[in-house]
């Protein structure tokens, strides 16, 4: 095996360049070296102007993600001896580039503030904590440990049709919510995301379980939302055209 | 320019609950950034938060002043034992709120808030999410600044992500407001304001061998530094016992709270044969876990001469992968074990700043409208050694505190009104150190000079000190501080420059070194995480005092306070 790995990154910068280009840097690298590894060194020792985001090297900020070698990850966590020779760095789609690998990440956020992304819910009346049984603390385990990366919202191909589709990470935050027996808005949660920007947008084309770092499959949390509101407009509890 | 009643600068714990509390206040709030708050270091905290909630059936008996008690007993009596006490009495409070605010706790077969025992203390305290509790109580946090955010119908908080703060402003010690570079765009602004509130982590990245994400520069301290705030106690570095030997990502002392082992390479657990550690074990307190490991390993007891197996396959798959999933996955990732299969391969590293910047009790200090908590601040409730558990816990009552008594300061009137040409001037004194950064003629490459001084640190800074190699290690960092201004940077552009932001911190990560190292010499005696194997034991006659570094324009001058004792007297410290 080389000890020379191939970047090849994406560069632009919208204000400058009229378009994209993709620049190839030679790293030389050992086992045990990531990714986000290698373009440390691209940004210390040849190119101090590439840009992209990272901070915990790992895996837990959520930082890095962006899209190697034809599949979004997390750039701290992909060793570089899983992968061949040549390595292809494309920054997140579905978000505008800043510059390089460094993406405007405004609408993601502005979505994810959309859904009321806390907790509502009855003040315990001991002055101490609720009571909460370990089987329905353990309903939100996995979709707890979302760091949103956007990875999901950038493999997702609805969101590259829809602009205004909320998307997988937002909409696992509302059935985050939405399985917590401490939640008191669920019918409320429900409402909110029955409709062509919610849940009814996602065509369950399974990008988003496939590339998920933390394994939280978004899929199956707004297959699960998809269900409780149909058994809510069944029962008569919500409208059928939603809110 | 902007403004906003108070300014905090920081968005991780200590900083969100700053914010908080000032919007429940109804005043006007900008926090600032530089990573979007959800990045921040809080998010890998793993272990748990200390309360003495009495949840675990072993907990029965605890209580606050017990809490207190092992807070100062483990700070090896150089916490402020009033600020100690004063924590873990709003523990529990504070806790019971995180709960409200939706942090999702594991829970006791009662539906409780689950509790594990942690080094050093005396009962099951440390409050715990699986090992994720950094994460979930970060999200709970900015879920609920986002909750305020978005329901306020007057504006009255502001998140500035990706925002740099390059800048205090101190007009005749009293404090006017930041200055910040907007990342994206690479352009600086004014932000007035009538308090300012510093949450800004802390300064591991001044090593090699650490834990620390990237962002913990020591930049953070160095800002408040450069205009005339002390920083104490700094010579006093946590080294964690159990880091990846790959990368030193953590693994949390959770893993031995749960009952893991530790065992050198004939496969024994050695620290019963340390006096210090033959009681208490793996759950004896870090700076002692610590030390011990490093000897093992120099004596020639190391695994493979490098490392110490810390052992977890007798707890089984079920409870590893129900208490232990996120180091789990880090083992796989970093270090290609499967810790359900095999021992995780660790070695002790840099992991916690227990100094910090020179607030008293209530967060303030000599400067008006200045306010500290968190990692950056140094109120002292850690002294030589922090307990696990205890950071967490620090972030959200000294948060919520400073944010109380900045509101409380403007409320009251705040400081009178300044000549609105300091922050012009300031301005452009910004702008311009920034041109000549990026237009430099010089020739040193920074990364190199950053790389040099972490080898400095880990060699001649660690878990072992002595004058010799502590003397080296400042004339190296002397020398190092002496090329940075000869730095030159790759590129040019001001726009998303993320070397440019690297190349400011080097300056504020080289004081800081320079400080851990001076102070380090200075502290004749070992006491807490700072042991100096020419003078290996404590000496409260000469050094039961905090160091305060201030800056004299070029270096640190060194000067020494009194430590509150006043509730419980100093005694030899055994477990
Ligand atoms: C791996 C790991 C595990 C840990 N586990 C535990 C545990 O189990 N229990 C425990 O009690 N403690 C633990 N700790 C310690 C604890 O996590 C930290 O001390 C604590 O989270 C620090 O919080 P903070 O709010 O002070 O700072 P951080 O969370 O570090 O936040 C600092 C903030 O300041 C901002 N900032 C910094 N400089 C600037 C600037 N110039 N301009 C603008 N913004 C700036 C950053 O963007 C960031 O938002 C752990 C630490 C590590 C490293
Ligand atoms: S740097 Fe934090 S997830 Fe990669």
């Amino acid at each position: 095996m080389s000890n020379i790995k191939t970047f090849k990154v994406f560069r632009f910068d919208p204000e400058k360049d009229k378009k994209p280009r993709f620049e190839t840097y030679k790293v030389e690298w050992k086992s045990g070296q990531t990714v986000l590894d290698g373009l440390n060194y691209i940004r210390d020792n040849i190119d101090g102007s590439l840009a992209y985001r990272s901070s915990c090297r790992e895996g837990v900020c959520g930082s890095c993600a962006m899209h190697i070698n034809g599949k979004y990850c997390l750039a701290c966590e992909q060793q570089l001896k899983e992968l061949s020779d040549t390595i292809t760095i494309r920054p997140l789609a579905n978000l505008e580039v800043i510059k390089d690998l460094f993406v405007d990440m405004a609408p993601f956020w502005k979505k994810y503030k959309a859904i009321k992304p806390y907790l509502i819910g009855k003040e315990s009346s001991t002055g101490k904590e609720r009571i909460q049984s370990q089987d329905e603390r353990a309903h939100l385990d996995k979709v707890i440990d979302c760091v949103l990366c956007a990875s999901c919202y950038a493999a997702c191909g609805m969101n590259a049709i829809d602009p205004e589709y909320l998307g997988p990470a937002a909409l696992s935050k509302v059935n985050r919510f939405f399985l917590d027996s401490r939640d008191s808005a669920k019918e409320e949660r429900l409402a909110m995301v029955a409709n062509d920007h919610g849940v009814f947008r996602c065509h369950t084309m399974f990008n988003c379980q496939i590339v998920c770092p933390k394994e939280v499959d978004p899929t199956a949390n707004i297959s699960n939302l998809k269900r409780n509101i149909i058994a809510s407009q069944m029962s008569g509890k919500l409208s059928k055209k939603g809110v | 320019m902007k403004y906003h009643s108070v300014i905090v600068v920081g968005g991780g714990l200590a900083g969100l609950r700053a914010a908080i509390e000032i919007n429940k206040k109804n005043m006007t709030v900008g926090l600032i950034s530089k990573i979007h708050p959800i990045r921040s270091h809080s998010i890998a905290a793993q272990g748990g938060v200390n309360a003495a909630l009495n949840n675990h059936h072993r907990g029965y008996y605890d209580s606050i002043e017990k809490h207190a008690f092992d807070t100062i007993k483990g700070s090896d009596y150089l916490a402020d034992q009033k600020a100690a006490l004063k924590m873990t009495s709003n523990a529990p409070e504070r806790i019971y709120e995180m709960e409200s605010w939706g942090c999702p706790f594991s829970r006791t077969p009662e539906g409780k808030i689950a509790q594990r025992p942690f080094g050093g203390a005396g009962f099951p305290r440390t409050c715990y999410s699986a090992d994720k509790t950094g994460h979930m109580m970060l999200h709970t946090l900015y879920e609920t600044a986002v909750r305020f955010e978005t329901q306020n119908e007057r504006n009255e908080m502001t998140i500035y992500d990706e925002w740099f703060v390059t800048r205090l402003i101190v007009d005749n010690d009293v404090c006017r407001g930041v200055i910040a570079i907007n990342i994206a765009k690479g352009e600086l602004e004014v932000f007035r304001s009538e308090a300012v509130i510093w949450a800004t982590g802390g300064t591991g990245r001044v090593y090699g061998k650490t834990s620390n994400a990237y962002s913990n520069t020591g930049w953070g301290m160095a800002v408040p530094y450069y205009e005339g705030i002390g920083i104490k106690d700094l010579e006093f570095i946590q080294f964690h016992p159990t880091e990846l030997i790959t990368n030193n990502v953590l693994i949390t002392e959770g893993a031995r709270g749960e009952g893991g082992y530790l065992v050198n390479n004939k496969g024994e657990r050695f620290l019963a044969n340390y006096p210090d550690s033959s009681k208490a074990l793996e759950v004896a307190p870090r700076d002692i876990v610590a030390r011990n490991m490093k000897r093992e390993i120099l004596e020639g007891r190391g695994i493979n001469d490098k490392y110490i197996g810390l052992d977890l396959r007798h707890l089984g798959a079920k409870r590893i992968l129900e208490r232990l999933p996120g180091i789990r996955m880090h083992s796989i990732h970093f270090a290609g074990v499967d810790p359900i299969n095999d021992f995780i391969p660790v070695a002790p590293g840099q992991h916690y700043t227990m100094g910090g910047i020179n607030v008293n009790e209530t967060t303030g200090c000599e400067v008006k409208g200045f306010y500290a908590a968190g990692e950056c601040s140094c109120i002292s409730v850690h002294g030589a050694n922090r307990l696990g558990g205890n950071s967490l816990l620090e972030t959200i009552t000294f948060g919520k505190i400073a944010g109380d008594e900045a509101a409380n300061y403007v409320s009251a009137g705040g400081s009178s009104p300044v000549n609105a040409s300091i922050y012009d001037k300031i301005l452009s004194e910004e702008e311009a150190k920034i041109n000549d950064l990026l237009n430099s003629k010089g020739k040193e490459a920074h990364p190199k000079i950053r790389s040099e001084m972490n080898n400095i640190m880990d060699e001649k800074a660690g878990i072992f000190r002595e004058a010799k190699t502590l003397k080296e290690g400042l004339d190296e960092i002397m020398a190092l501080k002496e090329k940075y201004p000869n730095i030159k940077l790759l590129s040019s552009n001001k726009k998303a420059n993320f070397e440019l932001l690297d190349a400011i911190q080097l300056k504020g990560s080289l004081d800081m070194a320079e400080i851990i190292l001076k102070g380090a010499l200075n502290r004749e005696e070992s006491r807490g995480s700072h042991f100096r194997t020419d003078f290996p034991k404590r000496n409260d006659e000469k050094y039961l005092k905090h160091t305060v570094a201030k800056w004299n324009g070029k270096t640190a001058d060194l000067s020494y306070k009194e430590v509150d004792i006043s509730i419980y007297e100093p005694k030899e410290r055994k477990y």
